[in-house]
């Protein structure tokens, strides 16, 4: 028996484009007739390539990264779900696979049934069930409900008891796919510390999410995946900064925002952005220093009072705060200008972050317009915090990401 | 905790053997979606159970009152000296057990997309469900037909210990067509669509709504070799003989079906488990 609950060596899937067509069509029966051959570049997708690597027993190991990078595929191969077209995979244990919460539930049974339907379909036991039923319904909250068919309850009481039920699996390894991002906070908090249960439990567990501080919270080590690839993999700490990283890099330093997602539903919009870049073109600020940011502005038709205001956003996508400009600007009919915005006194935390702008105009009481808005520009470091005895490197993340000013003490009385 | 399991994942190609180990492990999964169908049928219709004796009731009396007026009482496609009702109900039974598991299974894999997605199990669970869930409404109805056996005066002989048997031939007729079906209807959908009209002709064909007799008597014995490789025309015979204690159905189909029915189940077996692992990727 080996040390190795997870193995996979060069793991790659292929799938091809195209629908399953009928019997007699193109790609049933009719196969030898098709007339003109396929070209090979537009039918093959590569959602896994080449990935390798191992996990030993009683570790918590998160996989990130962007939607499309084979995360979810990887896991349907991992539980056997779904084959490998290539390489294999070996697994030591039993395995628990939850892609999704609630999988088999079905609206006319009652909470009671589902529970015995849904845990059977997980591959529990029926005396496993029976064993914790009190459990799982207590966890679930839905004691007096438990004989109701499951279409009357709330989303939030669908959700919990789906969850419920696949929180006490108790096999070797458990296999999750993104599924804690279910129900309110209090219960999702709920679910975070039963999985952390499981984990320090011994289990090998195998965690997909894109809820960073989930991912922090209960894993050490961490896979990063790009395109099907494997990207990093490494300590959940510095994987989850190669993951803001590449979020930052997606966006080209005062380049053209033309193709640029746009948050604005305006299609004629009448103040717009131009081009974006901070003033002295270095992204890398010390923290405590000013922000200072040039916004090119094309105005299509004159408006009045335009402000910039805005957020700035962790590169996890947190937001850490918000700034209105307080003068409102004029603009003439084809106008271009550009503004100097400067941002003072942000205390920001060393860190990765982004700029969402908007152009808006209004007030409280007629309302305001938004003329243009975008998000996810003009990404920025906050460099590390050189303290006064010394350099201080480390920023730890539940310090949060502004830093306060220093408080005042005053000693009341002594003794 | 058993610490000794390894689990090979890899590409597989052709040939994969039938594990029957995997199988018993998930049997409490095979049963608990056999019974999720039977609970679920039943609880959104009043008729529920009342449907598993109505139907095959309502067709005995229909074709009874049919038969009778086209060809007379005295001409019914009856086996000799039984009452044509109950010769025909006879056969209803295995028919309703056939079709009612063939219908549900053809679409089993396709509705089942959620578990085959998101779950991993044995897939030949799927098709296996609704043939179980057959078994139920089977059950019903065969309380019903012993009811009408004492109405009629009609006791079994010896060949009512085959029965089990010619349970197991139907169960057995009815997962190798729903194997087929359902795994050609994962990959082509257009099948299900075929699948009602096919029941309706083989029923036809097989020798439900008349005795074989009366269809093969005096043929060749090629004819009736190739009528019995219908499994049908075996249980069906089978059950008449079995319940009735009539004489025993002609060797020949008897024969030919049971070779009809062993090579549908192996052949939808092995496509089936061919097919398997491209489930999840297409349905």
């Amino acid at each position: 028996m080996t040390d190795c609950a997870i193995k996979a060596s060069h793991i790659s899937k292929r799938y091809s484009l195209g629908e399953a067509g009928s019997l007699l069509g193109r790609s049933g029966l009719m196969r030898r007739f098709r007339k003109k051959p396929r070209s090979p570049a537009n039918e093959a997708f590569w959602a896994l390539n080449d990935v390798s690597f191992e996990i030993r027993r009683g570790e918590a190991v998160g996989i990130i990264g962007h939607n499309g990078a084979g995360k979810s595929t990887l896991l349907k191969v991992l539980s056997r779900i779904t084959e490998p077209t290539g390489g294999h995979a070996v697994i030591e244990g039993r395995v628990a696979s939850l892609l999704e919460v609630g999988t088999g539930f079905h609206p006319e049974l009652t909470g009671r049934e589902n529970i015995f339907m849904n845990g059977s379909i997980l591959g529990m036991r029926r005396s496993e069930i029976a064993r914790n039923l009190d459990q799982i319904i207590e966890f679930a909250g839905v004691e007096k409900f438990v004989d109701t068919p499951v279409k009357r309850y709330s989303s939030g009481m669908y959700v919990r008891l789906a969850f419920s039920v696949a929180a006490h699996l108790e096999p070797e390894i458990l296999i999750i796919d993104e599924v804690l991002a279910v129900g309110d906070i209090q219960f999702q908090k709920k679910c975070l510390g039963k999985m952390d249960d499981v984990s320090r439990s011994g289990r090998t567990v195998l965690f997909v999410s894109h809820n960073m501080n989930a991912v922090r919270q209960l894993t050490t080590r961490c896979i990063l995946m790009k395109r099907g690839a494997v990207a990093f993999d490494g300590s959940s700490d510095h994987a989850i900064q190669a993951y803001s990283e590449a979020i930052g890099a997606q966006f080209e330093q005062g380049g053209d925002l033309a193709g640029w997602p746009r948050g604005s539903g305006d299609t004629d919009r009448i103040v717009e952005f131009g081009t974006l870049s901070f003033c002295d073109r270095s992204t890398v600020f010390e923290p405590g220093a000013a922000l200072t940011l040039d916004v090119h502005v094309r105005a299509r038709d004159a408006a009045a009072a335009v402000r910039v205001s805005g957020t700035i956003f962790h590169a996890e996508g947190t937001p850490v705060g918000s700034f209105f400009s307080a003068e409102a600007l004029p603009f003439a009919a084809g106008e271009e200008t550009t503004v100097r915005v400067s941002l003072d006194g942000l205390r920001l935390a060393p860190g990765s972050y982004t700029f969402g702008l908007s152009l808006t105009e209004g007030n409280e009481r007629l309302g305001y317009r938004h003329h243009d808005s975008l998000m996810g520009v003009l990404p920025f470091e906050v460099t590390g915090i050189v303290g006064e005895n010394g350099t201080l490197g480390i920023w730890p993340h539940h310090w949060g990401m502004i830093r306060f000013p220093e408080p005042t003490m005053l000693v009341l009385n002594h003794g | 905790m058993s610490r000794s399991s390894f689990t090979v994942i890899r590409p597989r190609s052709g040939w994969v053997p039938l594990d029957l180990r995997e199988l018993w492990a998930y049997r409490e999964l095979a049963w608990t979606l056999a019974m999720r169908e039977v609970l679920v049928r039943y609880k959104q219709s009043m008729l529920g159970v009342v449907w598993a004796v109505l139907q095959p009731t309502l067709t005995m009396v229909v074709f009874t009152l049919l038969f009778g007026a086209l060809l007379g009482p005295k001409n019914l496609p009856t086996v000799e000296g039984v009452p044509y009702a109950i010769s025909t109900y006879c056969a209803l039974l295995p028919w309703q057990l056939f079709s009612q598991a063939v219908s549900r299974a053809s679409t089993s894999v396709v509705n089942n997309q959620g578990l085959i997605t998101k779950i991993y199990f044995p897939r030949l669970i799927i098709p296996l469900a609704p043939v179980l869930a057959a078994l139920v409404d089977f059950a019903v109805a065969f309380i019903v037909l012993i009811c009408l056996m004492v109405w009629y005066g009609i006791a079994p002989g010896p060949a009512i210990f085959t029965l089990p048997a010619l349970v197991l031939f139907a169960v057995a007729s009815a997962l190798a067509v729903s194997l087929w079906l359902s795994a050609i209807n994962a990959i082509h959908r257009d099948v299900q669509y075929v699948v009602p009209f096919l029941i309706q002709i083989l029923m036809y064909v097989s020798p439900i709504l008349y005795s074989a007799q009366s269809v093969l008597k005096g043929r060749p014995e090629w004819v009736q070799f190739l009528y019995g490789l219908n499994p049908m025309a075996g249980v069906a015979e089978g059950f008449r003989w079995a319940l009735l204690n009539t004489r025993p159905p002609d060797f020949i189909v008897v024969a030919s079906s049971v070779l009809g029915v062993l090579g549908l189940l192996a052949g939808g077996l092995y496509y089936f488990k061919r097919m398997e692992r491209t489930f999840a990727d297409v349905v």
